[in-house]
């Protein structure tokens, strides 16, 4: 069967902050550049980001990269490459600036600068007091950087293909990435996309988890291309997650609800808070009320047929400070728990939000993996950049609107690395015999497979078993149990069948492929976290917790260093974690405290 | 509306931006859509084609529109 095949310099999956930064340097210096995105580029997650982009600028008050440097190595619980970091922060400013440059409408201070704003975790002077961080766009920063962005893309003529879906990386018996197998939807058209250079800015996969903040579009397509392919995934047992999600949808509950008083309540309808923090009791750390949760549930005190959740009673309340003081929290319960939260209180369980690890890079944007005794060798012809790359910057646990600095910095730098490289001479490389045969042969199971798996509920099982297993606060014997199960729900992912066998507009057959990808995902996360003896940043276990030898669970003797779990045959191995700058002196290891 | 056509209208509204939207507009899919008219359909279709914190804020009822096809609209999917 002939296969259509479209000839670029570059290719990039992925149209949102990280992919649209990329494309501006590729197209700007001249080279063709297709982008490849699955909804039209101002409809990527990226447009949910409301807090803000960090950049010492200093306009509000004195600030120093070196200082968010420390409050970064300080977020990752130093996990994060100190390399990366210290690339990452000094750059911040020019990205932000550039961002400025490109139209962004950045709040404004009195005298025309950029406005700077508080934000939990950057501090000044090492740790010392709160400095004025984060540059933002009202609360729509990311709707507004990929609106500017793309408009910049225009203007450098990016070719855009929207709603096509990349399937498929292509790599030769060298390892050399030629591009990916994609899909239109439109069509249902499978084409080979034949690039010098690939980049990858595909995004988290934070709907690994049965609650999420993620959009559905958060599906891990470009881990599991990298996967397929045989690359690492790396720190996969490192998520964020939010305290109070809405039981079932994941929608955001502000921790503002507990600052005015909302009260935290089992299936007795105990204030359990009361036994986990006798003082701050409902007010105490986003952690420990995340872990009181999980534990609540994990011994049979959730809510609901599935005891999977606990409440969030605001009830006591007066409905006039309620709707006064937390805006449109009345029509989050009506819309997302069917609950009138000032009758009833709201379910509620720690949701997903951010994936800290990734298709491991080089701080340059390089994928990076290990060979022949190289645990960094550079993947030739490929790069990746933001949510779905792991530089790593954020290590074990990302500081708060450093998200939208990596995809501008790693963005940026994954495109700047992939022009030196064309113009280095690095050519297009011929397409293997057989480049498209795995890629239809999916496709093809998929539309004659009869007697196999749904696709809605192999995602659900998958769901439930990260949430149960690998969620928030980790049990050593339910993350054992995990690993079977998750291995489970893999047999049945690549045993998927769908009754629509259209061409075009096949939204079942999309959805079957996504779960392709989620489950490589899925898969890496939960042996990744079984594997990780220790409790460090956003991975926290019950049988490593808090001791005089191991402050907060860390154990930097054995555990200092990089998870990567090898897709070929599900395998564990560890890389160092990278300790020293690039101009600097490094940030000593200390216990993480705030 | 054909079968083309609804479904290149459901991708648009199961993979939007925000999850709110994701979640409200596949429920109003699944639980709605068929029982408008073709008029309604097509408002229907002129809404999914929204900014998603435009539409979103129309849904909350942050934000209201005198458009006389598409606020009835608008109204059902607040009840959604």
């Amino acid at each position: 069967m002939s296969i259509p095949v479209l000839k670029f310099d570059a290719v990039i999956v992925g149209a949102g902050g990280a992919g649209l930064r990329s494309a501006i340097q590729l197209s700007e210096a001249g080279l063709k550049t297709a982008v490849l995105s699955k909804v039209f580029p101002t409809r990527s997650h990226t447009v949910a980001a409301q807090g803000g982009v960090a950049a010492s600028l200093g306009n509000s008050e004195e600030d120093h990269w070196t200082w968010h440097m420390y409050d970064t190595v300080k977020g990752s619980d130093w996990l994060g490459d100190q390399d990366a970091i210290e690339f990452m922060c000094k750059k911040a400013n020019e990205v932000v600036v550039e961002l400025e440059h490109y139209g962004m409408p950045f709040d404004r201070t009195d005298d025309g600068k950029i406005y700077q704003r508080p934000f939990g975790g950057h501090m000044s002077n090492f740790g010392e007091k709160p400095v004025r961080r984060s540059c933002a766009a009202a609360d729509r920063t990311g709707h507004a950087m990929l609106h500017a962005m793309y408009q910049r893309n225009v203007k450098a003529n990016t070719q855009f293909f929207v709603e096509w879906m990349a399937l498929d990386l292509i790599r030769d018996e060298e390892g050399h990435v030629l591009g990916v197998t994609a899909m239109e939807m439109e069509t249902g058209q499978v084409v080979i996309f034949h690039a010098r250079a690939t980049i990858f800015a595909t995004g988290g996969a934070g709907r690994i988890f049965y609650s999420s903040t993620n959009a559905f579009i958060n599906t891990g397509d470009g881990l599991g291309m990298a996967a397929r392919a045989g690359i690492p995934l790396e720190d996969m047992e490192f998520w964020q997650f939010h305290p109070t999600g809405v039981a079932g949808a994941g929608v955001l509950i502000t921790e503002g609800v507990r600052g005015e008083g909302g009260i935290l309540r089992n299936s007795s309808k105990e204030r359990f808070m009361e036994r986990y923090a006798p003082n701050a009791k409902d007010l105490a750390s986003r952690d420990v009320v995340s872990r009181a949760m999980a534990t609540e549930i994990k011994e049979g005190r959730g809510c609901g047929v599935n005891k999977d959740y606990v409440l969030l009673d605001i009830t006591h309340l007066d409905p006039a400070t309620i709707m006064k003081r937390l805006p449109g929290i009345h029509e989050i319960g009506l819309q997302f728990a069917g609950v009138d939260c000032l009758k009833e209180p709201l379910p509620v369980v720690p949701t997903c939000h951010y994936q800290m690890g990734g298709i491991p890079t080089h701080y340059s944007g390089r994928v990076v993996m290990p060979q022949g005794g190289d645990m960094n060798a550079v993947v030739p012809g490929f790069y990746a950049g933001g949510e779905c790359a792991c530089a790593s910057v954020h290590g074990a646990n990302r500081l708060g609107t450093n998200s939208l600095l990596d995809l501008l910095v790693f963005g940026k730098s994954a495109g700047d690395s992939a022009v030196e490289d064309l113009k280095a001479g690095r050519a297009h490389r011929e397409l293997p015999k057989d480049v498209a045969d795995k890629t239809l042969a999916r496709i093809s199971a998929l539309d004659n497979r009869k007697g196999g798996a749904n696709v809605h509920e192999t995602r659900l099982a998958m769901q439930r078993t990260m949430q149960d297993h690998a969620g928030v606060f980790r049990f050593g014997d339910m993350l054992k149990q995990g690993v079977e199960k998750i291995l489970e729900v893999e047999k049945a992912a690549r045993q998927l069948e769908i009754k629509d066998k259209s061409q075009a507009w096949n939204t079942a057959r999309t959805e079957a492929l996504e779960m392709e990808n989620l489950i490589e995902v899925a898969k890496a996360t939960m042996i990744s976290a079984e594997a990780r003896k220790e409790s460090r940043g956003a991975h926290v276990r019950d049988d490593a917790p808090d001791s005089a030898e191991f402050p907060n669970g860390r154990n930097d003797k054995e555990w200092l260093k990089h998870t990567l779990f090898s897709p070929v045959d599900n395998s564990i191995s560890y890389k160092p974690v990278n300790m020293q700058p690039l101009t600097v002196e490094a940030v000593a290891l200390k216990t993480r405290s705030y | 509306m054909e079968r083309k056509d609804y479904e290149r209208l459901r991708w648009r509204c199961i993979r939007r931006a925000l999850l709110e939207l994701d979640i409200t507009l596949t429920r109003f899919l699944d639980n709605g859509f068929d029982k408008l008219n073709d008029e309604e359909q097509q408002a229907f279709v002129e809404l999914a084609d929204m900014e998603d914190y435009d539409l979103w804020d129309l849904i909350n009822g942050k934000a209201e529109i005198d458009d006389p096809r598409l606020a009835p609209v608008v109204a059902l999917l607040r009840k959604s």
